[in-house]
């Protein structure tokens, strides 16, 4: 057909049998497009939408006027958020609680995992294994119930430390100084063993010749796990790292929230929890919309960054 | 040739030392992760004065079932119970209908604007609208005080997405599809014939990860229900658990004296526990390799 126009008319042709190319792809899989629509549908409406309904953070947002029809407030919610008087607190809380929790948290799954690729025994590793993974099914409602009935006055905690020095008992949940220490540690328990899974998979994946050639030139198991098991993690180590880092100020509301008492919110109160109490108990919608907000771009600002240096030191990096 | 025979005698004594260190720092730490669950169990039917006084450590103490026995007869309980259940099975159906569907279509690279697609799923994980614009979305489509606030706004899980695309990609072979199209077969035929008895590894991956994730929740119920009558069961144990003995004391509004009051809420409250986690941590290790296999599927592409 094409043969009879001159070449003049050619390159139309030629964008419109694209054109008509495409609409036959799209056609011919329409049924996938069905299969898509509604996820992107879900998208739309639970993503997106929120993310446009950010826009009450700037102005102050009333639910007759609606998101258009209320008035713009520029910074206001945010300055009145960095002056306000629990600023600095609720930083610093969130900060120390994820930080301090992922220096802790971070590394011991990765122990785990090299010291469980080393049994040999394979009906004690599975039993391990079996172990250690669940505390991860139990939910976070009845885990700080176990921590409340654990620590309280009368609790086996206490009873242990009545047991073993005389002492009076220690009052964990009404005193500041002991929330940081009672989330991570509830942390470490909860969630180590499910972690250390990912670290097994990666594990698995090492080539025995490499370990065949150390185990010739007379490498015991200690050294190689340093140099054979260890390298070999790194990368699924800095991708984790970089999603930790990037979730730094996202600390779970859950926990924090359910082991609050009135006398350990001086530590226990996090972004995420008063952002709770002050937006949606209090209605204040506009202003905690503008903590949250802030939150995400600290947020989103770390991860960019720790990727990026990731990229520069070890060249692996999420994208 | 004795040298190197000695090298690796030292080497296997080495060894020897390092596994006998490995295997007692195992053991410890399972005891430490089982024995607070173990304690709870035990609790729950021993009397509560022995656990109070701190003389049960190892095996129940003044064996009573009295705990159990007000838990079957509270409502609250199973009417939570009731609803999770509800919850868990709808919630995690529409979960993993639309996740399997979502990922093989991603998967099928003749998907044209894939890329474009994908990127509009991605961004979605690194900004969110927060707290409260979602809680407004919610609130103005008018599912507050409805089971559907507690599905809906989880429909689709990304990270799960990506998780089925990476093994439809892998695990459907390309001369299937193919041989299937010259045979005339449309996409859903292909996809619910070949493609879904081919992937029951997957299917139960997505509804474990989704169905823990609604039997555990309890945030999403604290903000959007109001009304009692719909609590999930999380609720109903935060309200037994950790709000200040409010509800464990109504339960026991028939006992007197306070002592014996504290006594009951105590028994009940290890009991709640074991109610609630058991159906999980009896089924999980049953299951144990399909979450096993998630996680690595999810770690190859994640």
């Amino acid at each position: 057909m094409n043969v009879k126009f001159n070449t003049g008319v050619e390159v139309p042709m030629k964008s419109e049998n694209r054109l008509r190319k495409r609409l036959k792809l799209i056609s011919n899989n329409y049924q996938l497009y069905l299969f898509l629509l509604p996820t992107i549908v879900f998208f739309a409406i639970f993503a997106y939408w929120p993310m446009y309904g950010v826009i009450i953070a700037f102005k102050d947002f009333s639910v007759t006027k609606g998101i258009m029809g209320s008035p713009w407030a520029g910074f206001e919610h945010f300055e009145r958020f960095f002056h306000s008087y629990n600023f600095k607190e609720l930083i610093s809380n969130t900060l120390g609680l994820s930080v301090l929790g992922l220096i802790v948290t971070f590394p011991l799954p990765i122990i785990l995992a090299l010291s469980l690729n080393q049994v040999t025994n394979l009906n004690f590793k599975k039993f391990v294994q079996t172990t250690v993974y669940a505390p991860f099914f139990i939910s976070t409602v009845v885990l700080s119930g176990m921590i409340l009935v654990f620590l309280s006055p009368t609790g086996i905690i206490n009873q242990l430390i009545v047991h073993l020095g005389g002492h009076d008992p220690i009052l964990f949940m009404s005193k500041p100084e002991y929330f940081k220490a009672t989330y991570i540690l509830s942390d470490v328990w909860q969630g180590t063993g499910f972690s250390a899974i990912v670290y097994l998979a990666a594990l698995a994946g090492v080539n025995p010749e490499i370990h065949e050639a150390a185990i010739v030139d007379g490498a015991t198991k200690w050294q190689r796990i340093l140099n054979v098991d260890l390298p070999s993690i790194m990368p699924t180590a800095i991708i984790l790292l970089i999603l930790a880092v990037g979730n730094i100020m996202g600390v779970g509301f859950e926990k924090a929230y359910l082991l609050q008492t009135p006398t350990n919110l001086p530590s226990s109160e996090i972004i995420s929890t008063y952002v709770y109490k002050v937006g949606l108990k209090q209605s204040q919608y506009s202003f905690s919309a503008a903590v949250g907000l802030f939150n995400s771009v600290i947020n989103l600002i770390l991860l960019l960054s720790v990727n990026k240096a990731a990229k520069k030191l070890s060249s692996t990096s999420l994208f | 040739m004795s040298g190197g025979q000695t090298k690796s005698a030292l080497r296997s004594r080495k060894d020897l030392r390092f596994d006998i260190i490995n295997y007692a720092i195992l053991t410890i730490i399972a005891i430490i992760v089982i024995y607070p669950l173990y304690f709870v169990l035990i609790a729950s039917v021993s009397d509560p004065s022995t656990v109070l006084n701190g003389e049960m450590w190892i095996f129940p103490k003044g064996l009573t079932f009295e705990g159990y026995s007000r838990i079957l007869h509270e409502g609250s309980i199973w009417l939570g119970y009731k609803n999770t259940i509800l919850y868990t099975t709808v919630g995690t159906t529409i979960n993993v209908v639309l996740t399997v569907l979502a990922g093989y279509a991603l998967s099928r690279n003749d998907l044209y604007g894939r890329n474009v697609i994908m990127v509009f799923l991605l961004i979605t994980m690194f900004f969110s609208g927060g707290l409260i614009p979602t809680y407004l979305v919610v609130k103005k489509l008018h599912l507050v005080n409805t089971m559907w606030a507690l599905i809906l706004p989880k429909a689709v899980s990304l990270f799960n997405v990506i998780i089925a695309r990476s093994f439809f990609q892998e695990s459907i072979p390309k001369e299937l599809l193919e041989q299937a199209k010259i045979d005339g077969c449309s996409d859903i035929t292909f996809f619910a014939r070949i493609v879904v008895p081919l992937s029951k590894a997957i299917i139960a991956v997505l509804a474990l990860f989704y169905a823990v994730g609604y039997w555990n929740s309890f945030f999403d119920a604290l903000i959007y229900l109001g009304d009692d009558s719909k609590y999930p069961l999380q609720l109903i144990l935060r309200n037994i658990l950790v709000v200040q003995n409010e509800l464990a004391s109504q339960f026991v509004t028939d006992v007197q004296s306070a002592e014996v009051q504290q006594r009951v809420a105590s028994l009940l409250k290890y009991g709640v526990i074991v109610v609630a986690s058991a159906p999980l941590l009896i089924i999980y290790p049953f299951v144990q390799r399909f979450f096993v296999k998630g996680v690595m599927i999810g770690s190859v592409k994640g």
